[in-house]
């Protein structure tokens, strides 16, 4: 089916879209459709086949219905901003675009909450906290356009998460219509809600066991003192050393993000944020929390640095100077498109003390492969961010940088650590999920899978490999699935 | 009922096996095994849970059993899987801050291992003994939860072995991960009714230089919240910050971490919010407000009080007016308390009824942890679970025929 709205379960849902929805929510035109055709990871392509926007859960609970009653399936977006193709549309079916559930519907600073929609821009949970002296804590980069929805599904971090904890730390509470069309409410305000964490697998799930309709969400408390450190160090490995001799030293940044020469000369042409001429590595670090413990964690945090090599150290005194070393940071990705026509982002994360022998070995591909490597990442944590850089005219270098891509994530799991520290599996590294889990580690996760979504209608296609059979009595397999006869699918 | 032949076989696996039925020693809340297994690695429990699957029998791990009368009495047990012999700390990667245990070993002997390297585990030891596994099914938490939150948050790897005896893994020996499903999120507060862990990797906290703890007491519920509310709101960043309250009232504590100099700054913030009743005090003894070491009919009803944080005076409020005497103790900065009640069991049942009704009024929930055997037959333990469908669901993907801790958890599962 290449023309959107052809198949009959999908007019279905159209029709019945067109019901519950005001007219301008439901996109049906092929040119309106395509621009939904991919999230923030734009080589993977999928023109839905249809778009629904709706305002309300129960709308969104009526569409999820009508699509379980005629087989369609249905993928969730937010602001589409996902680096892993999580939201990537499903021809054949519907796309919900949450967008226009933007209210912050309470923010109680008591309580430390707030409940919000799935559409609602993170930054703007902070910005309605902070009058009250509050912020919320998960920041992930494209925190000025992506949305708590999309965050909730991805378990999205960001540099802050090395203290503070990703968004599962963060959701106390959501509702959730199911893959049945069954509104549903998950955790709340109060912490431990009785019986199984549903929520706790839901966070993460990448859209794969429900659509939030609302997220409770923590609030914290705004620190009285934050310091934001610019380190210039001769190498990567001396700026890991610092990295490991701070942690070493008891102390728990907010954030400690690297980037290595590469990634500074572009972050330097895109924004010119200033980093120190000639450094092989920078450290962002930024420490928050009580002025007199910010003040005695900063002398032991630059002590550490000149040890380990630091040539140049600038602490950022006004919230202007520190806005500008995190535009630096920030706008990393965005930058290297300034040197290279085209990039993958991986997202591999690594025990924190493997760091010099990764980024040794990283080197040496590049070196051999001819491919070039910007290297940023969450040092504090072990999620790198390398940046494979190639242009897509040129004669194989789109594989070979593939190739490049694929040894670095076989590195990480060498070091025993995961094919993604942030932006999830999703489409993008599907492929990967058997070098990191077995298949009776897989089957256990789809076991999740089939509780929630028999059908398997809820974002298929993504997180897994292989899409595992439910059957109708639990843990009983039955006969053959015409899928897997037709080679489509497998039984574990 | 008689043990199976290939459990007996159990010995020559390395396992050991008891059948003496020593009720007083290995029953689960007066549900008396009829055969007690003691493997000792995860290949020996996925080898005695296929053994059982092959039978039908139903199964119960167990770790050090401080928390066994936790929840109802399973319906049955014919095999109790006693985990402590897997009991070992198997890796401290402390430049990495994380740890890899077997679900057996003790929760102080993990702490003492990483503590050698100035690092802590960020849970209390809410029962003395307790170990990993128990402490995991259990999500039990003490002050710590303000600052590093439960198990739930630390725990960041997870091996199982379901049901049917297939091994499995989630999760990963780094703290940021996002590949695949948190299946470690289900097992936490599960009580042992998805699968059974038997390894587990959790991400560690430095140990803190200095801590110190205020008390101030209080009078009244109103105050105690007004007390809350100005720590919360202040800036010395509590690292737990507790209430104490019984019929007489009660009294504040907060606990400061950090640096010297840092902690001495923030005592003087808390004093000077406090005011002159405020006085450093010593580190409260218990988590609990009851005896854990009592069993039977000597127990009091423990009962789990969570609440969004405003409802702690509410909360305390219901208390003080129950028929039953009610102390309570708990998380007052994060809206989980923990309550005592003692009196006839019909003041209990009905003081139980009033604290849910209370909870519920601010979001959360009044769970019974453990009862006399009266009570848990005259009270829901957990009252209104939201989504029990799909916990339903769930269970039945990973245990389709119920053989595992059945009836111990939400909705008779």
């Amino acid at each position: 089916m290449s023309e959107g709205g052809t198949g009959l379960g999908l007019q279905a849902v159209a029709a019945r879209a067109t019901e519950l929805l005001s007219r301008d929510g439901v996109v049906t035109e092929r040119a309106r459709l395509r621009t939904y055709e991919c999230d923030g990871l734009a080589h993977y392509r999928v023109t839905p086949g249809l778009v629904v926007m709706p305002e309300t859960a129960e709308q969104v609970a009526g569409i999820v219905r009508s699509c379980a009653e005629h087989g369609v399936p249905y993928v969730a977006r937010g602001s589409g901003t996902g680096l892993s193709g999580g939201a990537l549309p499903h021809a054949e079916g519907v796309l919900i675009v949450t967008s226009r559930m933007r209210r912050i519907r309470e923010v109680r600073a008591d309580d430390q909450r707030a409940v919000v929609e799935p559409g609602v821009i993170n930054l703007d949970v902070t910005r309605a906290a902070t009058p009250h002296g509050y912020y919320y804590a998960p920041d992930p980069s494209s925190q000025q356009i992506c949305s708590i929805g999309g965050n909730l599904a991805e378990n999205s971090g960001g540099a802050h998460c090395l203290k503070y904890g990703f968004t599962t730390n963060h959701v106390v509470g959501a509702e959730l219509v199911t893959p049945q069309g069954d509104l549903v409410t998950l955790g709340g305000a109060a912490p431990d809600a009785p019986g199984y964490d549903l929520l706790g697998a839901v966070v993460g799930s990448e859209g794969t066991l429900g659509i939030a309709t609302s997220a409770t969400v923590r609030l914290v408390r705004l620190p009285e003192e934050v310091r934001t450190l610019l380190v210039g160090f001769g190498s990567t490995d001396q700026a890991g050393a610092a990295t490991s001799a701070i942690i070493a030293a008891g102390i728990v940044p907010a954030a400690i993000e690297m980037m290595d020469a590469l990634a500074i000369e572009a972050a330097e042409e895109a924004v010119h944020c200033g980093y120190p001429a000639g450094a092989g590595a920078v450290l962002v670090i930024e420490l928050d929390g009580a002025a007199a413990e910010v003040q005695q964690e900063y002398d032991e945090v630059e002590r550490l640095c000149r040890d380990n090599g630091a040539f140049e150290q600038r602490l950022a005194t006004d919230p202007v100077e520190r806005a500008l070393i995190w535009k630096g940071r920030k706008s990393a990705f965005a930058a290297v498109g300034r040197i290279s026509p085209d990039y993958i982002v991986q997202d591999g994360v690594i025990p924190r003390t493997a760091l010099p022998e990764v980024l040794a070995a990283i080197d040496e591909l590049s070196g051999t492969s001819g491919v070039r490597v910007a290297n940023v990442f969450h040092a504090g944590d072990g999620n790198l961010h390398p940046l494979v850089l190639f242009d897509e005219t040129k004669d194989g270098e789109s594989e070979a940088a593939e190739k490049v891509s694929g040894a670095i994530l076989d590195l990480c799991i060498e070091h025993g650590g995961s094919i993604t520290g942030e932006h999830g599996v999703g489409v993008d590294k599907a492929k990967y999920m058997p070098r990191m889990f077995g298949a009776d580690d897989l089957d256990t996760m789809q076991l999740v899978r089939c509780a929630f979504d028999p059908d398997n209608l809820s974002n298929p296609g993504k997180v897994f490999p292989t899409p595992r059979l439910c059957g109708e009595v639990p843990g009983r397999h039955k006969g053959v699935h015409p899928a897997q006869d037709a080679g489509l699918a497998e039984v574990f | 009922m008689p043990a199976h032949p290939d459990l007996s076989d159990r010995r020559s696996a390395g396992a050991e096996r008891r059948s003496d039925n020593s009720g007083d020693e290995y029953d689960v809340d007066g549900v008396v095994p009829a055969t007690v297994v003691r493997p000792t690695s995860t290949e020996e429990v996925a080898e005695a849970l296929r053994s059982a699957a092959r039978d039908g029998l139903r199964v119960v791990p167990r770790g050090h059993g401080t928390k066994l009368t936790w929840g109802m009495p399973p319906s049955g047990v014919d095999v109790l899987l006693d985990l402590s012999a897997l009991d070992a700390v198997l890796d401290h990667a402390a430049g990495d801050l994380i740890v890899e245990a077997q679900a057996g070993a003790p929760l102080a002997e993990l702490q003492r291992v990483v503590g050698q390297e100035g690092q802590r585990l960020g849970v209390d030891e809410t029962v003395a003994g307790a170990t990993i596994g128990g402490t995991l099914a259990t999500q039990a938490s003490g002050p710590l939860r303000m600052s590093t939150g439960t198990m739930r948050d630390l725990l960041i790897g997870v091996t199982v072995v379901r049901i049917d005896g297939v091994v499995a893994k989630a999760g990963g020996r780094v703290v940021k991960n996002v590949a695949g499903y948190d299946l470690g999120k289900l097992m936490v507060g599960s009580f042992g009714t998805l699968a059974v862990v038997t390894e587990a990797v959790f991400r560690l906290h430095p140990r803190p230089e200095v801590q110190r703890w205020l008390r101030v007491p209080v009078a009244g519920a109103g105050e105690a919240w007004e007390r809350t509310r100005e720590v919360l709101h202040s800036q010395c960043v509590p690292a737990a910050l507790e209430v104490e309250w019984d019929g007489d009232g009660g009294g504040l504590l907060v606990l400061l971490e950090g640096r010297e100099a840092g902690v001495a700054a923030r005592a003087r913030t808390v004093i000077g919010l406090w005011g002159d009743t405020a006085a450093e005090t010593e580190a409260p003894h218990q988590c609990y407000p009851w005896d854990a070491a009592a069993r039977g009919d000597d127990r009091s009803t423990a009962t789990k009080l969570t609440f969004a944080i405003s409802g702690l005076a509410d909360v305390l409020r219901t208390a003080r007016a129950a028929p039953a005497r009610v102390r309570v103790r708990g998380s007052a900065g994060v809206g989980v308390v923990y309550a005592a009640v003692d009196g006839s069991t019909e003041d209990v049942v009905a003081t139980v009824r009033s604290l849910r009704e209370t909870c519920a009024g601010h979001g959360g929930s009044a769970v019974v942890l453990d009862a006399p055997s009266e009570v848990k037959g005259a009270v829901d333990l957990w009252g209104d679970v939201p989504a029990l469908d799909l916990m339903r669901r769930l269970k039945d993907r990973f245990d389709p025929d119920h053989r595992l801790s059945p009836g111990r958890f939400v909705g008779g599962i």
